[in-house]
């Protein structure tokens, strides 16, 4: 028998699968004013987020897509043909035992298993557009943690809620940014309270079941001053026939001394545009940690970015992205630095397979008068095949003395006399190509936490196979 | 003649091509399609990510006008402020986009086939040769527009030809001066070596008055025959308010290597484009840079590591160091072309910042498209190193003279990898006289 070792078991077949659809609520196809009025009204929103919603519709129509430097398979995306909001019109669930059968079924082969629950301190996932199921574990609540959807957050924590939603990702702040504002349902809201460590990761799962949905969920997380949070989510979609859009938007807001861990697994479809808006706020001494591991998709853009706004704040991405045919990952990172002694680092891993491109596009910037900052950026690709792509776009801007940025990235590919080693010693060519590609990105997922390292493993695994010999 | 009558009658360049020189038909032809073509490209603006964190607004080129010649004491002047380097193999002085001298190369090369002349008679004498080159490379790095008005009124330039199997030992020097305020200039520099020829060029450009407005909008076009070996050294020097463009492509075929280094001292604004096609297997590109910027200085140096063969190697330093305002900006990419396989190629920019308002804006940037390639590249930004100024302090140099020393330490990194011990000496006096100023 099979046996679980992971949390979160999520691979490509296992994913490939969906359920008749079973929605109460649909927005219908197409994006216009009565679509948000329609969601609006579904999910009873107060006026002020009608009004945001309208003006996030607005700015989406007035932007253009960013084609003039990012992939022109933008274009190849219909937003009249996109449904914007589905439902099975029931409410978050609160146990394990009141989600529909079939959509447990769902999760079971994502691989959440309900004893994972005794080990994870909340779940929350979505399907589509609503989160069916969330679970805190009294503790957490106890500690004060909120761990609720984001429409749930809204309803009953509005004061929170409202004073840092959309403050570090303003509506006009990219094309996606704005749709997300006009349409956005689901996600999570977290609040830690003052000095409140919590042990366990949250956790959420994000997952598209139908045909030419849109996601937009809309993730907001404030670590009030000390405390520290980590967050995991995992990202799904079945194949389907026509490409599906992923637009989220998180923020993170770390207060004095607060630090937020954001981790991220996703394995999309290879027809899912995951477009992808995630910023992080650290205030003095705080700390916005994301870790971003891209499998799948057509086209992902990502660029998880940290503003570090307070004296000694720090920020760190780690990323990992792997494209396979047909696959675009163009991710990377942004570091605002905007006060004294700030430091952040990047490290960014790439492997591309078969005829697949691997991005990274990166940012730093470090503004005038700033003394003591530092950034450190390492890019490393890896090139499985001979018509394998990656690109390296960073952009650094440092003004004044005082600061220390220093730049590097590799491309190389596989050496073959690793290959010709490992297979003396009986490995098949394949075995050891895959080895070797653990071992490119082994020092950044030991960082990882462990069922999310030995899961990533796998998912490598998988993807390498049939790409050699 | 009075010079203010003169430039009182200079016509605007936004006026279009004259037809006054006296050139082939087809060239005028050219030029005029040219213009159209400069008159249908759109201005840059900062959201082209090929002018991304320039500052487009310098580019206004509606107060310049078309140069006309110098007067005699202008000429002699000039003439006599042309000092480059002590020993050359060939010379040409250009003023206000006319040439004003030349010093022919020895009639040893001449007999072995050597062209060194004046673009108007390459023209004309060595019209299919000089078709065949001239402009071949699309301006690919943002400058399309700029290329197409270089093309649209260049009235002068070098031509030089170096046949199968020649060396030459000396370095052919360049000049280009500017005279008067609000002249334009269109310096051009086709460069043709046959197999395994050898040649080493260096362009000087200057301003007669040190802070007279000008505008220079230059192209080189340097082809590097099979083994051929080519040096090209560019030493800008223009008036403070100067705004220069110069696009330099460079074609390296098999076996050849090409090694050019830049070094930006003047202008106001000056933007330098330089492509390199490695279009052979065994060829080699080093691509070389030094910029001092200071006052309100923006250097702006957009780079093309283009691997199209495969067995090809490239390597660009690119070192800055900037002082009160000044602005930086490197946007480099190495671009490995499918099947363009064991390539190895390095691209490195290191910003120095000596002041508090300066700004370095590093973008390196790698496109691969083949898998079996050795391609790094890194940037950096920092200042000087708080334990060496201790150390040179405490052997008694004073500040301002220790921070010199550990500037033009840094940047000599670069000259020396010329490895050309006269030109390296100029270009040090050059970077010396920018300190002491």
């Amino acid at each position: 028998m099979k046996t679980e070792t992971s949390a979160v078991n999520i691979d490509r077949s296992k994913g490939d699968f969906f359920y008749p659809e079973a929605h109460v609520r649909d927005a219908g196809i197409g994006l216009s004013e009565k679509t948000v009025h329609y969601i609006a009204d579904v999910k009873e929103d107060p006026d002020w987020v009608r009004e945001y919603r309208l003006r996030g519709l607005k700015t989406f129509l007035e932007k253009p897509l960013p084609t003039h430097w990012a992939s022109k398979d933008l274009e190849a995306i219909d937003f009249n043909k996109i449904r914007y909001y589905l439902s099975p019109g029931t409410e978050p669930k609160r146990s394990w035992e009141e989600v529909p059968d079939d959509i447990k079924r769902t999760f079971e082969r994502l691989g959440i298993p309900e004893q994972e629950r005794k080990f994870l301190a909340g779940v929350e996932a979505q399907f589509d557009s609503e989160a069916v199921y969330s679970n805190i574990k009294k503790a957490v609540g106890e500690q004060g943690v909120i761990f609720v959807g984001s429409r749930e957050g809204l309803k009953n924590y509005p004061e929170i809620f409202r004073k840092w939603f959309g403050k570090v990702i303003p509506i006009a702040d990219n094309k996606f940014s704005a749709l997300n504002s006009a349409v956005f349902s689901g996600g999570s809201f977290i609040y830690v309270p003052p000095g409140v460590k919590v042990k366990h990761p949250l956790q959420a799962y994000f997952r598209i079941n139908a045909e030419n949905f849109g996601q937009f969920e809309r993730t907001l997380i404030i670590a009030d001053e000390g405390s520290e949070v980590t967050y995991m989510e995992g990202c799904t979609a079945p194949k389907f026939n026509t490409p599906t859009l992923h637009s989220a938007v998180v923020e993170l807001i770390a207060l004095k001394g607060a630090k937020i861990q954001y981790i991220t697994v996703q394995n999309w479809a290879s027809n899912v545009f995951n477009l992808v808006t995630k910023r992080g706020l650290a205030q003095e001494n705080a700390e916005v940690k994301w870790i971003d591991c891209n499998i799948g998709s057509r086209l992902t853009m990502k660029y998880p970015s940290v503003i570090m706004k307070g004296r000694k704040a720090r920020g760190e991405v780690l990323s990992i992205a792997l494209a396979n045919d047909g696959q675009h990952q163009d991710t990377g990172a942004k570091m605002i630095h905007a006060a004294d002694e700030t430091t952040s680092n990047i490290v960014s891993k790439s492997i591309s397979i078969g005829k697949g491109r691997a991005t990274y596009r990166g940012l730093v910037h470090v503004p005038k008068h700033l003394k003591h900052c530092k950034n450190n950026t390492e890019c490393d690709a890896l090139l499985i095949n001979a018509t394998s792509r990656t690109d390296t776009y960073p952009a650094i801007t440092v003004r004044g003395t005082g600061n220390a940025v220093q730049h590097e990235a590799s491309v190389s590919q596989v050496s073959a006399e690793q290959i010709f080693y490992m297979q003396q010693r009986g490995l098949t060519e394949a075995q050891a190509m895959s080895l070797s590609v653990n071992g490119f990105v082994n020092d950044l997922v030991r960082q990882f936490p462990m069922e999310y390292s030995v899961e990533l493993k796998r998912l490598i695994e998988l993807e390498m196979e049939g790409s050699v010999g | 003649m009075s010079v203010v009558t003169y430039q009182q009658q200079a016509a605007p360049i936004l006026s279009g091509p004259t037809e006054l020189r006296e050139f082939p038909d087809w060239f005028h032809d050219q030029q005029r399609e040219a213009w159209q073509q400069f008159e249908e490209l759109p201005t840059p603006t900062r959201k082209d990510q090929a002018w991304r964190f320039a500052n487009v607004a310098l580019l206004n080129l509606a107060p310049f006008k078309i140069s006309a010649p110098l007067s005699e004491d202008d000429r002699k002047n000039v003439l006599k402020y042309s000092r480059g380097l002590d020993q050359y193999a060939g010379r040409m002085i250009f003023a206000n986009a006319q040439l004003i001298q030349r010093d022919v190369v020895s009639e040893d090369l001449k007999r072995r086939g050597v062209i060194f002349q004046p673009l108007e008679r390459a023209i004309v004498e060595h019209a299919d040769l000089f078709r065949k080159y001239f402009m071949s490379t699309e301006a690919t790095l943002g400058s399309a527009k700029f290329a197409a008005l270089h093309k649209a009124l260049v009235s002068s330039g070098t031509f030089l030809f170096v046949p199968r199997g020649v060396e030459i030992e000396q370095p052919i020097e360049i000049f280009h001066w500017l005279r008067h305020d609000n002249m334009s200039i269109f310096p051009h520099l086709l460069l043709v070596t046959d197999e395994l020829a050898k040649v080493t060029i260096i362009e000087h450009f200057r301003s007669c008055n040190r802070t007279a407005p000008g505008f220079a909008c230059g192209v080189n076009d340097l082809i590097a025959g099979p083994g051929a070996k080519v040096t090209y050294v560019c030493a800008q020097e223009w008036a403070s308010n100067v705004i220069a463009l110069q696009m330099n492509s460079t074609t390296v075929d098999h076996d050849a290597s090409a090694m050019s280094l830049n070094l930006h001292l003047g202008s106001r604004y000056s933007r330098f484009e330089s492509l390199s096609r490695l279009i052979g297997e065994g060829g080699r590109s080093d691509l070389l840079a030094v910029a001092v910027a200071k006052h309100q200085q923006e250097f702006d140096a957009r780079t093309l590591q283009d691997h199209i063969s495969p067995h090809t190697a490239s390597d660009l330093l690119y070192k800055n160091a900037l002082d009160d305002r000044a602005r930086t900006i490197f946007g480099g990419l190495i671009r490995v072309e499918p099947h363009a396989h064991f390539t190895d190629a390095y691209q490195k920019v290191r910003n120095l910042l000596l002041s508090d308002d300066a700004e370095a804006n590093s973008m390196p940037g790698l496109e691969i498209l083949a898998d079996n390639v050795r391609c790094t590249h890194g940037a950096t930004s920092g200042q000087i190193e708080e334990d060496q100024l201790f150390y040179l302090r405490s052997r008694g140099i004073p500040t301002k003279v220790a921070q010199r020393l550990l500037v033009t330490g840094f940047l000599d990194e670069v000259i020396q990898r010329l490895n050309h011990p006269a030109i390296g000496d100029h270009l040090h006096r050059l970077i010396e006289e920018k300190f002491a100023a």
